[in-house]
């Protein structure tokens, strides 16, 4: 659907050059939820926008099926732009045309008749739960029904992408899961592929398929979010699935620990109980936290790793009998690596 | 108007002069008001697409355009109407009167107008013109779909501020031979020893820009929909 080819993006400042993104290729596969994910100044809003050239990428190509729009005219890239719709962290929203006149404005600007468009944005707003709404300006409408006005506008043209930057950093918990529902029924029943930009695992663990990991402007790792929340590869990437304090687990330990991953299966098992009564250890919980990953449950659960290395060799033999997945993390430590 | 000037203790034939000079100002300033947005609006446009950042960004262009209103803009007014004056003896082959008095009115305020306008456009949201762009919109789309209209609120209420700006210009320009109000107060005021008939002539004039701003300052109120009512 949409791939990218050793893209990169330089700003050039004061300060001197900026490289924000850096030689990065993936490819975006036909229907489905693609996450990008990195701490804030990652170069991931830069990176969205390479996708459809609001930012025109320094090096590299980006092809939107056949076309290579870093090669496209400005005529090709404005029709390849219809089929690529866009929301934003802000909504974005026309302040002085009302709802249905937001949803309408891509159509006007295709040169669809005012009575089509009308019945186009009607059938939107229906999808979108905002029927209701159609005469009220933005500033009457709630930051979870802005957006939804904003997905309703993207949908207009009947794009074949729908490019999420930041979509629910502005909402609360609740919206924001509503926002991704929504987002993933438009998926599912729409046949629209969706690319999400985020700062938080949570909301590609809700619904993206495959996610990017990024950080200074690489791509540091990509794949299955289930494999990912696994077996992470990068430091972005435990980073990012390690429990946060917010989250009801402890701050990031700064002691080495085991990091526990369990499964679908694994998690109705008391796995914990067994390993304790097993091994005879007394094991201390550094934290743990739940993830509903695409509707199956996935568990992690931090424990310090023991200092006598025949009780790590016990607590391996228990994990690797008993196929939980579990990984050792050293953490930076005083005077370097402790390794 | 003839009672209200014998209530005063005014001649009441003065009422057709203070009358034709009301007309007179209104057709000074509402031609200029308008010929001065024809060319200003552009202007102001074409100020802000071409400025950093802009959907056509253009340096050159930009900074030539900029210097021109820059100095349009530093020359005093009464200094713009003597300098200007053969190009107003070009056009209107005469260098009194009100017609004579447009056209410097309109160099004087197109730029000012340029600017205004540039100013209302640069408050819409960058978010929206970056939305609009990602939906496939062409430049004039652009412009003419989002800018202008996103920005009309605030280009109202420099509306109400150039109209205001050209009404005190066109009474400044009584002392140079022009008609209308202010030509009214400086003749019989000044020349003639009338102070009252002056004060009639100054009471209009501050009347005309009250009102008129506050009735623009309402409208504005009225149909900006970032408002939530």
């Amino acid at each position: 659907m949409i791939r990218l080819e050793n893209v990169s993006k330089e700003f050039k400042t004061k300060g001197g050059k900026v490289d924000a993104v850096h030689n990065v290729s993936f490819e975006i596969r036909d229907g489905e939820i693609f996450g990008i994910i990195g701490f804030s100044g990652a170069g991931k809003s830069t990176l969205v926008r390479c996708l459809n050239l609001l930012e025109r990428p320094t090096e590299g190509h980006v092809w939107f099926g056949d076309l290579d729009l870093t090669q496209a005219s400005e005529k090709e890239l404005r029709k390849a732009r219809k089929s690529i719709g866009m929301i934003f962290q802000q909504f974005n929203l026309l302040a002085q045309r009302n709802v249905i006149d937001n949803v309408c404005y891509p159509l006007e600007i295709s040169g669809v008749s005012k009575k089509e468009a009308r019945e186009k944005a009607r059938e939107l707003l229906k999808i979108v739960d905002l029927a209701d709404k159609e005469k009220s300006y933005p500033a009457q409408l709630s930051g979870g029904q802005k957006q939804r006005v904003a997905i309703a506008r993207a949908l207009a043209t009947d794009p074949k992408v729908l490019l999420c930057d930041e979509a629910t950093s502005a909402l609360d918990p609740l919206t924001t899961r509503n926002t991704l529902n929504l987002l993933k029924e438009i998926n599912e029943k729409m046949g629209v592929t969706v690319v999400i930009i985020t700062h938080e695992m949570r909301v590609v663990e809700q619904i993206c398929d495959r996610v990017a990991i990024m950080s200074s402007g690489v791509v540091e790792e990509i794949g299955e979010v289930k494999e990912i929340f696994r077996n992470p590869k990068s430091e972005t990437g435990r980073k990012l699935v390690t429990p946060e304090e917010e989250d009801g687990g402890v701050p990031v330990p700064t002691k080495d620990y085991i990091r526990i991953v369990f499964d679908g299966q694994s998690s109705y098992e008391p796995v914990l109980a067994q390993l304790i009564l097993q091994t005879g250890l007394e094991l201390n919980i550094l934290g743990a936290s739940t993830a509903d990953i695409n509707g199956s449950a996935f568990g992690q659960l931090l424990i310090e790793t023991p200092e006598k290395i025949e009780d790590l060799k016990k607590i391996r033999e228990f994990l690797s009998a008993k196929g939980v997945f579990a990984e050792e993390v050293k953490t930076l430590q005083e005077g370097g690596l402790n390794e | 108007m003839s009672s209200i000037l014998s209530y005063l203790g005014l001649d009441p034939r003065l009422g057709e002069v203070i009358i034709a000079g009301i007309g007179e100002t209104f057709y000074m300033v509402v031609i200029s008001t308008v010929a001065a947005y024809i060319i200003g609006i552009p202007v102001g446009v074409i100020l802000y697409i071409t400025g950093k950042g802009g959907i056509r960004e253009n340096g050159i262009i930009n900074g030539i355009l900029s210097f021109i209103v820059n100095v349009l803009r530093a020359v005093p007014f009464l200094i713009l109407v003597v300098t200007v004056l053969p190009i107003t003896r070009a056009i209107v082959h005469t260098t009194i009167g009100c017609n004579a008095t447009i056209v410097p009115l309109v160099i004087a305020a197109a730029p000012f107008v340029g600017r205004m306008v540039e100013s209302s456009l640069k408050e819409v949201d960058e978010g929206v013109i970056e939305a609009a762009k990602a939906m496939g919109s062409s430049n004039w789309q652009i412009i003419s779909k989002v800018l202008i209209p996103e920005a009309r609120p605030s280009l109202l209420v420099g509306f109400t501020i150039a109209f205001a700006t050209i009404l005190g210009y066109s009474a400044m320009a009584g002392i140079m031979g022009a008609g209308g109000l202010g030509a009214i107060a400086i003749n019989y005021g000044y020349y003639r020893f009338q102070p009252d008939v002056m004060w009639v002539a100054v009471v209009l004039l501050v009347i005309f820009v009250i009102v008129f701003q506050e009735g623009g300052l309402r409208l504005v109120n009225k149909i900006d929909r970032r408002i939530k009512k």
